[in-house]
């Protein structure tokens, strides 16, 4: 009997300790994909509006149009960002992945690593109008340098400086901040009238990973050297991180609330007014579903050590955006590149660059009246002359990992009000460097 | 998941059996059993097996993201993913330690509480009163509910600025100086157990409210006779009657504590706090995070093993005390 029980009882433990075991099978999914099933397209989208729903209504239209011009009828998913990396990590190691898939363009390198995106070399890029269509910002950020791209960009954003232009009017200040030093000062004043100053989400990763990099670029540092080793601890990378963090720790400007903060909250606080400054990308669809409308706040650029926004030291943002790539084992490459050219195409951009108010990485879409509002100005003025795309490394996605996990942990000692020194900082960073992969 | 339980064949008596049925062929005999068992087999087979094995592959191989669109042709890596998992020096190691060691704390601690409150609520549950019914439903609602759900319910009331948990600690009772950080930092661990103590005992009144239904009346009856008060009849009647029960009990929630990736993932995300780092979302991070799967894969390993020695101890420990009592 002892030995049914211990059967029975080993059964129970494999199966659960199989949940963490278990990663799925591998099938060889060689060769360039086919032209097999020339009808139809798969096509996965990431969740760009306020929900899926939202997606859905702005993206069928066209799919439907593209279905009228080609006779390829393409099937839509939109994936949430939270699910979107395990999906694709799980379709490369099925091989059973969609025809055309969005990704988030700072993976571009990581999962060009990966081998399972078609590579955009001189006659794929003919096929959909040329390399030159694209802005150059958008295009650094599709893949390891000296490499095919691995995807086209499809949609561009940038961070910028979002304020209330009521709170800034009660605080006496004509001007939003250029410098951070004024940031901090303008914060006092702000703080003066009962309002928080900047928001910020201190518990995700990513956004984290985004501010950190930027500053690490006006300190005159890189979390990675020329030949792609990952170099965390420099003395320019740990005064980056220590300035982000000391925007709470020391400046008092973020509040110790948003250290926790990793679901879009720092958005709602700045939508229903309590908090003066946003740093975002992209944030209007949001606030306007949330009631603020465009005219109560104002947008600038990021602010910078010193001077005006440029290259160099004087970056102010990363090239944020969407690309879009195509599974290399595509049973239809012919209509999955037609899909590509279409969605690249100067109409198409235009109305989805619209609906998700993004920026169009195609020059040729840039020009249309639609983008030239004064907050697009500002996305397309720093799009073409103060954002950096982050590094285009095949651990890139593990570097947001590491480096937003430990940017987290210091906001939670800033918020529990232990002290975030230079020591404390590069030891956090130390232990970052050590999760990297060595190979 | 399903619990086996033992079904002892009663005795055949002799002169009240009913009449012996011809007897079918030897062949038929004998497949029989095993003809019925072959689905569960073959479904056991694909569903745990074969992943099994090929996940202890994996931990043998050198396997990230150049390699994981075909990881059969990843290369051997021979133990360096258990070298790199158990040089407890290097900062791979140490972490996995202190992972297990938070999950071990955890799993104690929150097994502990979901036993004691489970048997409690059991016990008290037993007499007859005046809405039993409805207060054994709520009882029952932590455990009915949807993880996610109810999880996510738990983020929000552990918010910092806007929480209830806060609320009523900071604001109403004045227990604290400021409102804690619940999310993050050290108190995690604390907002970690709650939130699995508060799904997983309801398990445990369960089981024990089952297992009380077998202890005769007769037995608190003639103890009441005896003068045994509350107390006595529960540590001499209750407790020793229920050793079977709490056996299985105590190790479903030991394992199902110390594998839990669903409350902590959804609790603090894919980055959870230090001092709630659990093993489960640990691995998760050094699979499907990280990417190198052929480490995350070797952590997985160690763990089955350690669960496997643990219950192993376990069941030989129960087992001898089953024996010893069975023997006086």
């Amino acid at each position: 009997m002892r030995t049914i029980r211990a059967a029975a009882t080993g059964a129970v433990v494999m199966s659960l300790a199989l949940a963490a075991t278990a990663c799925g099978g591998g099938t060889s999914t060689d060769g360039e994909g086919s032209n097999k099933s020339p009808k139809t397209l798969t096509y996965w989208a990431s969740n760009q509006g306020a929900s899926i729903e939202v997606d859905k209504k702005v993206l069928q239209p066209e799919l439907d149009k593209f279905e009228k011009q080609t006779g390829i009828k393409v099937k839509l998913e939109v994936v949430p960002w939270s699910d979107l990396l395990n999906r694709i990590l799980t379709a490369t190691t099925s091989g059973q992945g969609p025809d055309v898939l969005n990704i988030g363009n700072t993976w571009s390198a990581s999962l060009q690593a990966t081998g399972a995106l078609l590579p955009w070399d001189e006659a794929n890029f003919a096929k959909i109008g040329g390399r030159n269509r694209f802005v150059d910002s958008a295009l650094g950020s599709t893949g390891a340098q000296g490499k095919d791209p691995a995807a086209v960009p499809l949609y561009s954003m940038a961070y910028a400086l979002y304020y209330n232009k009521q709170i800034f009017a009660d605080a006496g200040i004509a001007q939003p901040p250029v410098t951070w030093a004024e940031l901090v000062a303008d914060g006092k004043k702000i703080q003066a009238k009962g309002k928080q100053v900047l928001g910020a989400e201190g518990a995700n990763v990513s956004e984290n990973v985004h501010h950190v990099f930027v500053f690490a670029k006006q300190h005159g540092a890189d979390f990675f050297t020329a030949d792609g080793k990952p170099d965390f601890t420099s003395d320019g990378a740990v005064s980056a991180v220590k300035q982000y963090v000391d925007l709470m720790a020391k400046d008092k400007a973020i509040p110790p609330g948003n250290a926790e903060y990793a679901q879009n909250q720092s958005v709602s606080d700045f939508a229903k007014g309590k908090t003066a400054m946003l740093l975002w990308q992209t944030a209007s669809a949001n606030l306007k579903s949330q009631g603020m409308s465009e005219d109560k706040y104002g947008i600038a650029p990021v602010p910078v050590q010193s001077g005006t926004p440029g290259t160099g030291a004087q970056v102010n943002s990363m090239v944020a955006g969407i690309n879009l790539a195509v599974f290399k084992n595509t049973d239809n490459l012919g209509g999955a590149t037609q899909f590509v050219k279409f969605m690249t195409g100067d109409e198409e951009q235009k109305i989805l660059n619209k609906a998700y108010s993004t920026i169009p990485p195609v020059a040729s879409a840039q020009s249309d009246p639609g983008f030239n509002s004064p907050a697009n100005a500002v996305l397309k003025d720093t799009l073409a002359k103060s954002a950096a795309a982050l590094p285009q490394v095949a651990d890139e996605s593990q570097f947001e990992t590491v480096i937003g996990t430990a940017v987290k942990e210091l906001f939670a000692d800033a918020a529990a009000g232990r002290a975030v020194t230079a020591e404390s900082v590069k030891a956090k960073l130390a232990k970052a460097q050590q999760q990297m992969p060595t190979k | 998941m399903t619990i086996t339980t033992e079904v002892e064949k009663p005795p055949a008596r002799p002169g009240t059996g009913r009449a012996p049925r011809p007897r079918p062929g030897r062949i038929r005999r004998i497949g029989l059993p095993y003809l019925l068992l072959l689905p569960a087999l073959i479904l056991e087979l694909l569903v745990h097996l074969v992943p099994m094995v090929i996940g202890i592959v994996m931990s043998f191989k050198e396997l990230t993201q150049f390699y994981i669109r075909d990881w059969g042709t990843a290369p051997w890596s021979g133990l360096d993913n258990y070298r790199v998992s158990v040089d407890f020096d290097a900062p791979v190691g140490e972490a996995l330690l202190h992972s297990f060691l938070v999950t071990v704390g955890f799993t104690l601690l929150s097994v502990g509480l979901c036993w004691l409150i489970g048997t409690a609520a059991a016990i008290f549950m037993q007499d007859t009163f005046r809405g039993r019914g409805l207060l054994r439903a709520l009882f029952l609602v932590p455990y009915a509910l949807p993880v996610y759900a109810a999880v996510i319910t738990w983020v929000f009331m552990f918010q910092h600025d806007n929480g209830l948990v806060n609320h009523v600690l900071h604001d109403q009772l004045h227990l604290t100086d400021k409102p804690s950080f619940w999310l993050i930092g050290d108190n995690s661990f604390y907002a970690l157990l709650t939130v699995s103590v508060w799904k997983g005992w309801p398990f445990a009144f369960l089981i024990v409210m089952a297992g009380l239904q077998n202890i005769p009346g007769e037995l608190y009856e003639a103890a009441a006779l005896d003068g045994a008060g509350m107390w006595q009849q529960i540590r001499r009647i209750t407790l020793p009657s229920l050793g079977a029960v709490n056996q299985v009990l105590v190790l479903v929630l030991f394992l199902w504590t110390f594998n839990d990736f669903n409350t902590p993932f959804v609790l603090f995300g894919r980055a959870a706090p230090e001092a709630a780092d659990l093993i489960s979302v640990h691995i998760y991070q050094a699979s499907f995070v990280t990417w190198n799967f052929g480490t995350g894969s070797a952590m997985s390993v160690l763990l089955l093993l350690f669960l496997l020695a643990v219950t192993g101890v376990y069941l030989a420990v129960t087992s001898r005390g089953r024996r010893a009592s069975h023997a006086r």
